[in-house]
């Protein structure tokens, strides 16, 4: 099958890429642009961990095929973090072991950066539904949602 | 193991919660997990699988595959060694089926090809003709008279005659008599139970890269618990030198027992052998559940006789457990663990190992352990409630303890069961008030703990850093701990220590992270080589001084002169020694090879409320908390982290998760979206407490704490959601609709 050739922007940058119809931005994302950050749990949109946002909406990257990004602006977890210093949310997830293997982490970062944009101030249940569809099998969430809702806090406070 | 120099209190590092070393790799993206690495000229491999759950193989044609451009090789049994016995033999039937097919998703060919849509589209081109039999799928069905024999002769000489081919392994143990106790006992409450398999569910799907040339000479790449293991199984399965095949361990995405054991390495380096290329293959998610480790499911009874006053006189379980298509579910763990937590004059356990057509069971966290608890603790909790005992003064008056005979044989050493319960008896949530329909369940747990072997080495840099190799994969942060320890003992700080993991060609064997020997094993190899490290630097300082090595003692990262020579000469700091390495006898490497011995066991009380809503019958955990023993926390935050997320998994195994069979013995639900997990919006914060009950055969006291944490919840649940809607559930999961079954049933008498 012929490829077909995409130009779009991923964490700021423009990048060009050919691929087959039938292949995901996740797949472009992995194979193509070698930005392995973005995760594949499923495949199916039921785990979260290819989370990205798409022209700023949060979106399962297994779920959208790589041509849809033409012309698009994409985000992932390797554009959270300004040059070396970690967005407070990545840091308050290492220091409150909001990770344990940490192959979800990258999903949850996006997704619930996506939500601290739309909702500095979120309460516990607001987070536990934003978050449900990521799926941790390691933390049981308490940990994850308290890096969350403490992060929300220093951020509101520092703005 | 006699140890030396054990310390309890008094440390710098340990009990500390510094960031872990590999933070920032995981935050950030740049972290390397299984599917996460490519080599030039790679390929892309696809596995066909089985359609069916009981067939014979008649016929493989691949030869459409192999003529669809881009495919450059297909591998089928015919590729691997032949003359495997064993266990080696088990693993090769399931990694790559033979004559039949035995459980819907069984492989039975690969293709590798130039890209993964290639592989997949090659994968639909080979064609099986299958000539279907008779299939079980259920344990008890499967010990039935009339069930199809999955294969004859696999059983062993444990199981007694007259027991259906099936039933392949037998366990019995136990003390007493207990027809006598049950015969002083005021009230005897005997039950059938149930549980139904479950997966273990990492989020990562197992994934590796191989090499392997004609040569001979392999490379791996995979995310595994136990990378030596991998070698040693794909080095038979493929009839290579096992040192021949060097295997790297990546970061691993959650495995909790599952990676432990091996899928799919040997077909990807059979593959690579066939091609002479690197070969990269990564499992759809469907595969995972289908042919990756599930459980055992299990069919138990349980009968136990109490007096008036608490005390057990007499338990006895039967405990039957599938575990798939071959030996190996764990039957003498879930009997050995049933009644470890009591202190019993009459117990007897009985434990079958049952196969049937279903993926091989896996590991998954203190396997076997969770069901019998499930099992047991709900009848403890029906007898509590029948003679109006307090269920926590109940267990504590039959608690296990430091001399009790443990019902599985040995005699226990200082445990810390006693001290779950006064905690979890002293803590507010075990007599907050309760609101309207809820419940509120307790119940204890057992896990064994491990030890294995363990090889770590500890090498010092000019700097006077250190550079720490251990062997076990770090799942959820062994790495902090591992180097909160060296600090310790080195007496320089945590971030002077680069912890890595080390691939095979590094280190001595190490078994797998499993058992939670982690910070256990590793934590004493850790400690035993900064110790042997340690003694070389005062050699070192020693001789800079003329004195005699015992005269000189490490203290705050410095060599110091003791004894009579204290005091002669300023204390010597380790940069100032690694310095002169070189010119004073070469490098500093702390070395620790063994097999440790000394793994405490572990013991917890979980306390949880339950709401049932009777309209729908869904079940909400509205409070948790965990008390379990950790002998010696070393970074507290990762034990709550274990705490809760075995916890977590425990509460999706006791309301939602099962694998759902069809009548054509066909898995229902291989998808994240139909074998659902708990996720955040269905539980609440999991508190915890950490209780430290020294475990004597680690140098600081301690015990695994990885699995016990998913023993207590699902008979704790149970135990809540009888209390909150008067129905006691003896089949796990307690989905909406089997709890709406009970209250239909309960409704009409
Ligand atoms: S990989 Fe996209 S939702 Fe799981
Ligand atoms: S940390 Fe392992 S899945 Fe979330």
């Amino acid at each position: 099958m012929s490829k077909i050739h995409v130009t779009t922007t991923v964490n700021g940058d423009e990048v060009e890429f050919l691929c087959d119809p039938r292949e995901t931005v996740l797949d472009v994302l992995r194979d193509r642009l070698g930005m392995t950050g973005t995760k594949e749990g499923c495949g199916t949109g039921d785990c979260g961990a290819c989370s990205i946002t798409l022209d700023g909406r949060l979106v399962c990257s297994c779920l959208v095929l790589g041509v849809e990004a033409e012309g698009r602006e994409i985000a992932t977890v390797e554009g959270i973090a300004t040059g070396e210093d970690l967005h407070p949310l990545q840091q308050k997830f290492i220091e409150y072991a909001a990770l344990q293997c940490g192959i979800c982490t990258p999903g949850i970062l996006v997704a619930t950066k996506a939500l601290l944009e739309k909702n500095p101030d979120p309460t516990e249940t607001e987070v536990r539904y934003w978050l449900a569809g990521n799926l941790c099998r390691c933390t049981g969430y308490d940990k994850i949602i308290r890096a969350v809702m403490d992060t929300a806090a220093d951020m509101r406070e520092a703005s | 193991m006699a140890l030396d120099n054990t310390k309890s209190t008094g440390f710098t590092h340990v009990g500390t919660t510094p960031d872990r070393p590999d933070g920032v790799d995981k935050v950030t993206g740049r972290a390397r997990f299984g599917a996460d690495i490519t080599a030039p000229g790679m390929l892309h491999a696809a596995i066909v699988r089985s359609p069916h759950a009981h067939a014979r193989i008649k016929r493989i044609d691949t030869s459409k595959a192999e003529a669809l451009a881009g495919v450059k090789g297909v591998v089928t049994r015919a590729d691997f060694a032949t003359g495997l016995t064993g266990e080696n033999w088990n693993i090769l039937e399931n990694v790559m089926a033979g004559d039949t097919a035995l459980y819907d998703g069984h492989a039975v060919a690969a293709v590798a090809a130039t890209s993964s849509l290639i592989a997949r589209d090659a994968a639909k081109l080979v064609v099986v003709e299958y000539e279907p039999l008779p299939h079980v799928t259920d344990v008890d069905k499967a010990m039935a008279a009339d069930a199809p024999v999955i294969r004859e002769g696999a059983a062993d000489t444990s199981v007694p005659k007259g027991l259906h081919p099936n039933v392949v392994r037998y366990h019995e143990s136990g003390h007493g008599d207990v027809e006598a106790g049950f015969a002083e006992a005021d009230l005897v409450v005997e039950d059938h139970f149930k549980t139904e398999a479950t997966h273990q569910g990492y989020i990562e799907p197992h994934a590796c890269l191989g090499t392997l040339g004609g040569d001979g000479k392999g490379e791996l790449w995979c995310c595994t618990q136990g990378h030596w293991n991998v070698q040693k199984i794909c080095a038979a399965l493929l009839g290579l030198e096992t040192a021949n095949l060097r295997v790297t361990a990546s970061e691993i995405g959650g495995g909790f027992g599952g990676k432990t054991a091996v899928f799919i390495e040997p077909v990807a380096l059979a593959l690579a052998r066939k091609t002479n290329k690197p070969v990269k293959l990564v499992m759809p998610r469907a595969d995972v559940f289908k042919a990756t480790g599930p459980t055992a499911s299990t069919s138990m009874d349980i009968k136990i006789g109490m007096k008036k006053d608490g005390t057990i006189t007499a338990a006895q379980g039967t405990f039957r457990l599938q575990g798939g298509a071959f030996p190996g579910a764990p039957c003498e763990f879930t009997a050995m663990c049933a009644f470890a937590p009591y202190a019993l004059k009459n117990v007897r356990q009985v434990g079958y190992d049952v196969m049937s057509n279903r993926p091989k069971q896996a590991a998954y966290r203190a396997p076997g352990s969770p069901m019998a608890a499930f099992a047991v603790e709900s009848v403890i909790d029906e007898l509590c409630n029948r003679l109006d005992l307090d269920p926590i003064e109940t267990r504590l008056k039959n608690a296990s303890k430091k001399g009790t005979k443990a019902s599985f044989g040995p005699t226990f050493d200082r445990i810390g069961l006693v001290e779950t319960l006064e905690a979890a008896k002293a803590h507010p949530h075990y007599c907050a008030p309760l609101k309207p329909g809820q419940g509120r369940g307790i119940s204890c747990g057992f896990w064994f703990n491990h030890g294995g072997e363990t090889a770590v080495s500890l090498a010092l840099s000019e700097d006077g850093t250190a550079q720490l190799a251990v062997g076990t994969p770090d799942i959820g942060g062994s790495r902090a701990s591992m180097a909160l320890m060296a600090a310790e003992e080195l007496g320089i700080p945590y971030e002077n220590i680069r912890v890595t993991i080390a691939d095979t060609a590094t280190l001595g064997y190490n078994e797998v992270s499993h058992g939670s020997r982690v910070t256990y094993a590793s934590g004493l190899a850790t400690i035993q080589a900064a110790r042997d490290a340690v003694k070389k630097l005062c050699g070192r300082a020693a001789a800079k001084w003329g004195i005699p090595e015992d005269a000189v003692k490490w203290e705050n990262g410095c060599a110091v002169p003791s004894g009579p020579n204290a005091g002669d000469f300023d204390p010597l700091p380790i940069a100032e020694i690694t310095k002169r390495m070189g010119a004073t006898g070469g490098p500093i490497v702390g070395h620790f090879e063994a097999t440790p011995e000394g793994a405490g066991v572990s013991f917890a009380t979980h306390i949880v409320d339950a709401e049932v809503d009777p309209e729908t019958g869904k079940t909400s955990v509205v409070r948790y908390t965990v008390v379990q023993d950790a002998g010696k926390a070393i970074h507290p935050t990762y034990v709550e982290g274990q705490f809760q997320g075995g916890a977590a998994q425990g509460i999706g195994w006791a309301l939602n998760e099962e694998y759902i069979y069809g009548e054509d013995g066909r898995l229902q639900n291989a998808l994240f979206l139909d074998y659902r997990i708990p996720v955040a919006s269905d539980l609440p914060m999991i508190d915890t407490v950490i209780v430290e009950v020294p475990n004597p055969g680690h140098p600081y006291g301690v015990r695994g704490v990885g699995e016990t944490s998913i023993c207590p919840p699902l008979a704790a649940i149970a135990n809540a959601v009888s209390a909150a809607a008067g129905v006691r559930l003896r089949q796990l999961p307690m989905s909406p609709p089997r709890i709406l079954e009970a209250l239909e049933q309960q409704r009409n008498g």
